[in-house]
């Protein structure tokens, strides 16, 4: 793998580990939109 | 023979690049959209949208959205997976010969693992986040394209994508389903408009793409039973695609201008079948094709369109 090669390889590999960790990020705001529709109003209302 | 010699020597080029250590693991972010064929996606959301909003019931709004996006996921996972099972046969035809596995961009390995990763992560979440009843249509949406259309029936039976097309006819259901957590008459409906619907698109492509199919003996009707059998079937399925296509007026979730447009299109979507069966030599035949190939996405996207427009209406007006 020339110089060049290895740079082209390298910027990839970096864009599809950006990718990755957005894909992973839109998984945690999922999973935390989820929690928050599903609470509701019910931590308000709750019985202390 | 040579213009297959050349196809093989071109699989091997590709096959000896997936190999080079220039390229190993090295497809970029834009050939991994690609795995996940776009387009179909882009149709498979917008169909399953219009389940989504004709459903009685309600969903929180940011619920819908994470639907839309799983359903969306679980169709790349099948385009990816598609691909991976796929590659030998891509490879041999010229429509599919650039998709990044026949190209050597991305190894088989790693479209399979990453369609596995969004078949399982879109169904778990929608499983968990919507409702099961959602989640488990798109693993049966996701499971009959892969294992049924792809792995059972594309390389067996001329009636592969007859009975393979129920796969993208699923989405809608998917949508009602998040909405409600059920199965209705209704989306029966629109599962069976794009059943029907399936059968002439995908004939009308393989009329003009017949030596595509030949070359890489998937048995497609015209490589199979010949053109003049597929102008007549294309013909029947859109008499009988053309008036279920009315069928939302009288289950009531088509208004007038539903009603128009499925009259409309439909009666454009009659004559270009007709076009296909009555011109069958030379060019002429296989512009006759083409035509209906475009249009039947246009079709297709316009009836689901007048559906959304009306119900976006009433939502809005309400």
């Amino acid at each position: 793998m020339d110089n060049g090669q290895q740079q082209e390889w390298q910027r990839r590999r970096r864009t599809r580990s950006i990718a990755i960790a957005l894909a992973l990020l839109a998984l945690v705001v999922i999973f935390y939109v989820a929690t928050i529709v599903w609470l509701g109003g019910n931590v308000a209302t709750r019985r202390l | 023979m040579a213009e297959l010699g050349a196809q093989t020597e071109s699989l091997d080029r590709g096959l000896d690049r997936a190999f080079d250590p220039a390229v190993l693991a090295g497809g970029s972010v834009g050939d991994f959209i690609a795995l996940m064929k776009p387009r179909v996606m882009a149709l498979v959301v917008f169909t399953a949208l219009v389940g989504m909003l004709i459903a009685p019931a309600g969903q929180h709004p940011a619920l819908a959205v994470i639907a839309l996006i799983c359903i969306a996921a679980g169709a790349g996972a099948s385009g990816a997976l598609n691909m991976w099972y796929d590659a030998d046969i891509d490879a041999l035809m010229q429509r599919t010969a650039a998709r990044p596995i026949p190209r050597g961009r991305v190894m088989p390995d790693e479209a399979l693992a990453f369609g596995v990763v969004l078949a399982v992560g879109s169904v778990f979440v929608l499983g968990v986040v919507v409702n099961w009843t959602a989640g488990a249509l798109l693993a049966l949406t996701i499971g009959f394209y892969i294992f049924v259309y792809t792995m059972w029936l594309k390389r067996r039976t001329p009636q592969n994508i007859v009975i393979g097309g129920a796969a993208g006819a699923f989405p809608p259901m998917v949508g009602w389903a998040a909405m409600t957590g059920s199965v209705s008459v209704e989306s029966l409906v629109l599962f069976l408009m794009i059943f029907l619907w399936t059968p002439p698109h995908f004939w009308a492509l393989a009329l003009y793409r017949a030596r595509d199919y030949e070359r890489a003996r998937v048995p497609m009707l015209p490589v199979v039973a010949g053109p003049d059998e597929t102008r007549k079937q294309i013909v029947v399925y859109a008499a009988l695609l053309v008036p279920l296509a009315l069928a939302p007026a009288f289950l009531g979730f088509g208004g007038p201008f539903y009603v128009l447009s499925a009259i409309a299109l439909g009666a454009i979507f009659l004559a270009l079948s007709l076009n296909v069966y009555r011109v069958r030599e030379g060019r002429a035949a296989d512009r006759a094709a083409r035509q209906l190939f475009a249009f039947s996405i246009l079709y297709l996207f316009g009836l689901f369109a007048a559906l959304l427009a009306e119900r976006s209406l009433a939502l809005w007006s309400a």
